[in-house]
């Protein structure tokens, strides 16, 4: 069984990819190497990771508002999540999405997702995002085969 | 484009129409999105701007302005510019590679042709540019977005790259956070207790009680802004005091805002801080927090000292009038780099002043435009820097790779003299 849930629309998009859950928050600066999507923080747990092609979870951002700066360097050198769900909102990650959006018409879809809803996402569990926020995550490791 | 709740007036209809040219249109396209996702129902007017895009953190920041600039971007209201990548005024200072270097300078350039006013200064609000009670701006660079909120009264969200600009190119904003009143409501208390009066007198304290606000505040779940109030500050704080108290909240725990009771204007008495309401928390804040926030600030114990580093916020004329007479009783070793990061209006003032001649006499060398911590400036990839600024001390150990040590603006002018780290650990003594 597939499990399926709604989530909030912050930036519209399909997606597809495998999920990658970070256990805190990450602030993309100082964070995450644009060069290759590697999660660099030194004291975060994912640290080693690699965001880029994923639908990448986190709670939420933390710091500086210069993470939008450097989504947006990811964007342009293709090293970016194919979607970011967030617990709770943050504005500078939208940001840097909108803006690739508009200068390099990259679509990096964004959603919230409830506490509940949040906490059945597993890392490495493959997930089908529709425009309107309806996620299914596949039960098994392979991606998972919907109808719409 | 989807602007579902969001009321759009004629003028801004009229320029999504690209009635007031494109790179307007692109701005309020991209504007628009971030009003919808912080709920604001309407845009309103801004007067004044203040762009940290102006910082180079990789190519696409460039191809931004670039795309802007080539769309006819020119700024509506008055803008000023954050600190660049590059010192303008003193090239050779600068140690990076020469693609990163010519990127930079074009960056900057690129502002000041959308109309800025090349400032280059992370303190904006020691330059001139200081909007009045009450005016709605939109400003980037947290500290400087925490001084105009707090110390000036302005109104400003917590904007960042590329918002900034779209503001200041649209003249306009979102109506949401702290440019409603409701918002701007003092939650956390902070009380100051049993400090030592010669602590109490010395400006040490304030970056070091930021830190410590900040670090308590970014640590707060839930929502809404985390505005902290302080009280028991003595009355004759001085801004320069305000400056580095807010900047090293902004630093550990992305403060916008905060209430000095007695000090700051939105808060002659506690409960105009509050909005009449009751404090939703009250910390003490005794010298044994203050002692360990201050240990916080320092990365390495030894004596080793290689660079001291002044000035972020950016040196003022009054910092440099309490630095001078230290100086001279205790001028640099020569193996210690003396930095002080200041602005061109500082810079002209001291030069004015003849101060300049005798401070470069003493071997300290002056950053302007741009500061340590955003540009490859140091002639040392290793070894310790000594600061009196909580945010150098926060954000030195990752970009730039060398250790820190915290310390009052005495000691790290005597430390420079001695060429080891030096202590008067009497002023943190009950």
């Amino acid at each position: 069984m597939n499990s399926s849930f709604q989530a909030q629309v912050i930036l519209p998009g399909a997606a597809a990819g495998q999920l990658l859950v970070l256990s805190e928050a990450l602030s993309f600066w100082g964070g995450v190497d644009p060069r290759s999507g590697d999660i660099i923080d030194e004291r975060h747990p994912q640290r080693g990771r690699n965001v880029a092609g994923r639908i990448l979870a986190l709670p939420k951002g933390r710091g500086s508002s210069s993470a939008s700066s450097i989504l947006l360097e990811a964007c342009r050198r293709g090293t970016a999540p194919a979607a970011i769900l967030t617990r709770e909102l943050d504005g500078i990650l939208a940001l840097g999405a909108v803006v690739a959006r508009e200068l390099y018409a990259v679509r990096l879809p964004m959603f919230t997702l409830n506490a509940t809803h949040y906490r059945q996402l597993r890392d490495g569990r493959w997930l089908r995002i529709r425009d309107d926020g309806w996620i299914v995550m596949s039960d098994g490791c392979g991606p998972a085969v919907t109808k719409g | 484009m989807a602007t579902n709740g969001l009321r759009l007036s004629e003028a801004d209809r009229a320029m999504l129409a690209g009635e007031r040219g494109d790179a307007a249109r692109l701005a309020l396209r991209i504007l628009l999105p971030m009003a919808r996702i912080y709920g604001a129902e309407q845009l309103l007017d801004i007067e004044h701007a203040h762009v940290d895009g102006v910082l180079l953190h990789g190519e696409s920041g460039l191809d931004f302005a670039e795309r802007l600039l080539a769309a006819g971007g020119r700024v509506v209201v008055p803008t000023t510019l954050n600190v660049g990548a590059y010192d303008l005024l003193h090239p050779e200072i600068y140690q990076g590679d020469e693609q990163t270097a010519a990127q930079a300078q074009r960056l900057m350039q690129v502002y000041v042709e959308m109309g800025c006013e090349p400032m280059f200064t992370c303190a904006p609000y020691q330059s001139g540019a200081r909007p009045p009670f009450g005016a709605q701006i939109a400003w980037a660079e947290s500290n400087a977005i925490v001084f105009a909120n707090s110390v000036l009264g302005a109104r400003t969200q917590r904007y960042g790259d590329f918002i900034d600009i779209c503001c200041a190119l649209t003249g306009r904003a979102p109506a949401c956070g702290l440019h409603l009143t409701e918002n701007r409501r003092g939650r956390w208390l902070f009380a100051l207790q049993g400090i030592p009066p010669r602590l109490l007198m010395d400006s040490v304290l304030y970056p070091v009680l930021g830190y410590l606000v900040g670090a308590a505040c970014g640590a707060q779940e839930g929502e809404g802004e985390a505005i902290p109030i302080i009280t028991g500050l003595p009355p004759q704080t001085n801004e320069d005091q305000l400056k580095a108290l807010g900047a090293a909240a902004a630093s550990s725990g992305a403060v916008a805002l905060f209430h000095a009771v007695g000090i700051t204007p939105e808060a002659n008495t506690l409960q105009d801080a509050t909005q009449g309401k009751k404090p939703e928390q009250t910390i003490a804040v005794d010298l044994p927090a203050l002692r360990r926030a201050r240990d916080q600030l320092s990365t390495v114990g030894t004596a080793q000292l290689d660079v001291v580093a002044l000035g972020s916020p950016h040196f003022s004329l009054e910092e440099f009038a309490a630095l001078r007479p230290l100086l001279e009783h205790h001028p640099p070793h020569s193996d210690v780099d003396f930095i002080v990061c200041t602005h061109r209006i500082v810079l002209a003032a001291l030069q004015q002043r003849g101060w300049l001649g005798p401070l470069k006499e003493l071997g300290v060398r002056l950053v302007v435009d741009t500061c340590v911590v955003v540009a490859p400036l140091l002639r040392v990839q290793r070894g310790v820097l000594m600061t009196n600024s909580a945010k150098f001390a926060h954000y030195t150990p990752g970009n730039t790779g060398l250790g820190v040590v915290f310390g009052s603006l005495e000691e790290c002018v005597r430390s420079a003299h001695e060429g080891r780290i030096w202590r008067d650990e009497a002023l943190w003594q009950a």
